[in-house]
């Protein structure tokens, strides 16, 4: 039930007017526009509304005492906390520290600009680049755009081609498909059952005028390392540039642009404990990488990306890249064996679980398992104490199952039935023992309720059975 | 400036401790308080005067930033999880 005493604690209004009748009529009906307005103005006429009570206080409506508590997080590869040291380390920028980094010509720019370099130095040394080779945007999604795009047209009077694969991220493969309304071939590697491309199939569809070849690192959605260097290594052997959308690897694994061949790499602030709005694309300078800016204006980032540099965004990158570089050893270790312990447990207690993805080469932080005979939407509702999400947030609003688990070659029915467990640097033992529990709880619940099921169990082979049409 | 004492390493690990107890957050809580242990766990054999005071300073950097951080969430707070409650403790019999 709308607590109205909380709501006047938040605007500071003093108790004695949370009279009877005031209450109940409006307690009962504060969804409801009309009575909302009545309500607002019968306080104007009492002289005690202040303006900032237009906004009612960030409750979520109540079904039930359970849902009064939040649910666990464990959706890491949508979005992250921020580390309280990043923000400690841009609250500064917010309040008092508010000058232009672009600003010449006096101290707030001067000290603005400072951070903002020193940001630049910090995100360089998590990836062993040159801080000049690092160029601000406003995410991971800006950077593959630029990279693509960008890269693409500098070079199109000569070279038509790029090469992808089917798992990458939508603004990967939406990229390269408006760039082929623009007159380019691309082609998308498919990928084997376990995630990883083929090297073979990738040398094979490297032809004279291929000028970029763009694969991601760590998938978000199924977890699978691919093998940069030897890709790396590949490109550079045939003169094409590389770019790798690093976006879930950064800060989690290791990454040298020096040792894998990398020429561009996309960085997200918000997958590595950074504030959301802010990523960064790391450009070679030897030998040098061109690309044309999507973004006209004033020349600023080396003329690739004009715009102001957001200072305390740009700082608090810079803060979670040193952090991440800090702990990543640390991190890494713990959520390796937080993740065996969650897939073994349910992997022991319920049987027909698949994981989705080559298990060797594979972040442990992002778990995707396939639950047979259970629907994938009926599991994430019941899970309701819990964040978790089947497949990637930028494909949830649609009905289709996933496209990476159709390119890896799952079935149908399974694809439905996949949810994505993340585990990150905040996760506790204590979190992951309630997931699993309820999880198992669910499945077993819905697995109770399924014909399907009952079917399997009577030994009946799914596949061999003729549905028939009405 | 006398190099850290033992007595004076043990001061600053249960302030630490004392200090990120006040968390709000359930997951800045857990994380600081395992952090700090593992981190003075994994450093209590280090003999080197220097390395000692290098890492005394950036734990007294850091209590300040938990202190701080500590009162930002006081004033942000918001509701407990789900686990936070006592009822989804006891029921967790893995």
């Amino acid at each position: 039930m709308f607590s109205l005493e909380r709501f006047h604690a938040h605007c500071g209004f003093p108790d004695f007017f949370s009279c009877a009748t005031v209450s109940s009529v409006v307690g009962k009906f504060y969804l409801s526009p009309l009575l909302r307005i009545l309500s607002f103005l019968s306080l104007v006429l009492a002289g005690q509304l202040s303006l900032q009570c237009i906004f009612f206080p960030p409750l979520e409506k109540g079904h039930g005492e359970e849902s009064v508590l939040r649910p666990l997080y464990m959706d890491v590869q949508a979005t992250t906390p921020l580390d309280p040291r990043v923000l400690d380390s841009m609250l500064p920028y917010l309040m008092h520290y508010y000058g232009n980094p672009h600003s010449r010509t006096h101290a707030y720019g001067w000290e603005s600009e400072s951070a903002m370099e020193r940001a630049r130095q910090q995100v360089a040394s998590l990836i062993g680049a040159d801080p000049r080779e690092i160029i601000f945007t406003s995410g991971a999604t800006e950077s593959n755009n630029l990279a693509i795009k960008g890269v693409a047209r500098f070079y199109k009077s000569r070279k038509k081609h790029i090469i992808t694969t089917q798992t990458e991220h939508k603004c990967v493969l939406d990229s390269c498909r408006y760039l082929e309304t623009e007159g380019f071939r691309v082609t998308y590697l498919p990928v084997k059952r376990n995630g990883l491309i083929d090297l073979k199939e990738l040398e094979n569809a490297l032809q004279p005028d291929t000028s970029l070849v763009s694969i991601m690192t760590v998938n978000n959605e199924i977890g699978v390392k691919q093998p940069i260097s030897d890709i790396g290594q590949i490109c550079s052997s045939h003169k094409v540039f590389f770019h790798t959308d690093a976006a879930q690897a950064v800060g989690k694994i290791p990454m040298d642009v020096n040792d894998m061949k990398i020429d561009l790499m996309s960085i997200s602030g918000h997958k590595i404990y950074g504030p959301k709005g802010v990523g960064a694309i790391y450009v070679r300078r030897r030998p040098r990488v061109r690309l044309e800016p999507l973004q006209s204006g004033g020349g600023q980032e080396r003329g690739m990306r004009s715009g102001t540099v957001p200072t305390p965004l740009a700082v608090g990158l810079g803060a979670a890249c040193e952090v991440s570089q800090q702990e990543m050893e640390y991190d890494y270790k713990r959520i390796s064996v937080l993740a065996d312990r969650l897939v073994t447990k349910i992997m022991t207690e319920i049987p027909d679980v698949v994981m989705n993805g080559d298990p060797e080469h594979h972040y442990p932080g992002c778990i995707n398992l396939s639950f047979a005979y259970v629907e994938g939407e009926s599991l994430l509702m019941a899970l309701k104490d819990v964040a978790l999400s089947s497949g990637s947030a930028c494909t949830s609003a649609s009905l289709e199952p996933s496209y990476v688990l159709r390119a890896i070659g799952t079935d149908e029915d399974l694809a439905h039935s996949s949810i994505r467990f993340g585990i990150g640097r905040f996760t506790t033992e204590e979190e992951v023992d309630y997931t699993v529990q309820k999880c198992i709880q669910h499945v077993k619940r819905l697995r109770e309720m399924s014909p399907l099921w009952e079917m399997v169990q009577d030994g009946v082979d799914l596949k061999s059975i003729k549905w028939t049409q009405h | 400036m006398a190099a850290s004492s033992r007595a004076q390493v043990l001061r600053l690990y249960r302030a630490l401790l004392r200090e990120s107890q006040r968390f709000t957050a359930y997951g800045y809580r857990t994380y600081a308080i395992r952090r700090i242990r593992d981190a003075f766990r994994e450093n209590k054999h280090l003999k080197d005067s220097e390395e000692i005071q290098t890492l005394v300073n950036k734990a007294r950097t850091n209590l300040e930033i938990i202190h701080r951080q500590v009162t930002i969430g006081q004033l942000y707070s918001t509701q407990k999880l789900v686990i936070e409650s006592p009822e989804n403790r006891d029921n967790l019999i893995i």
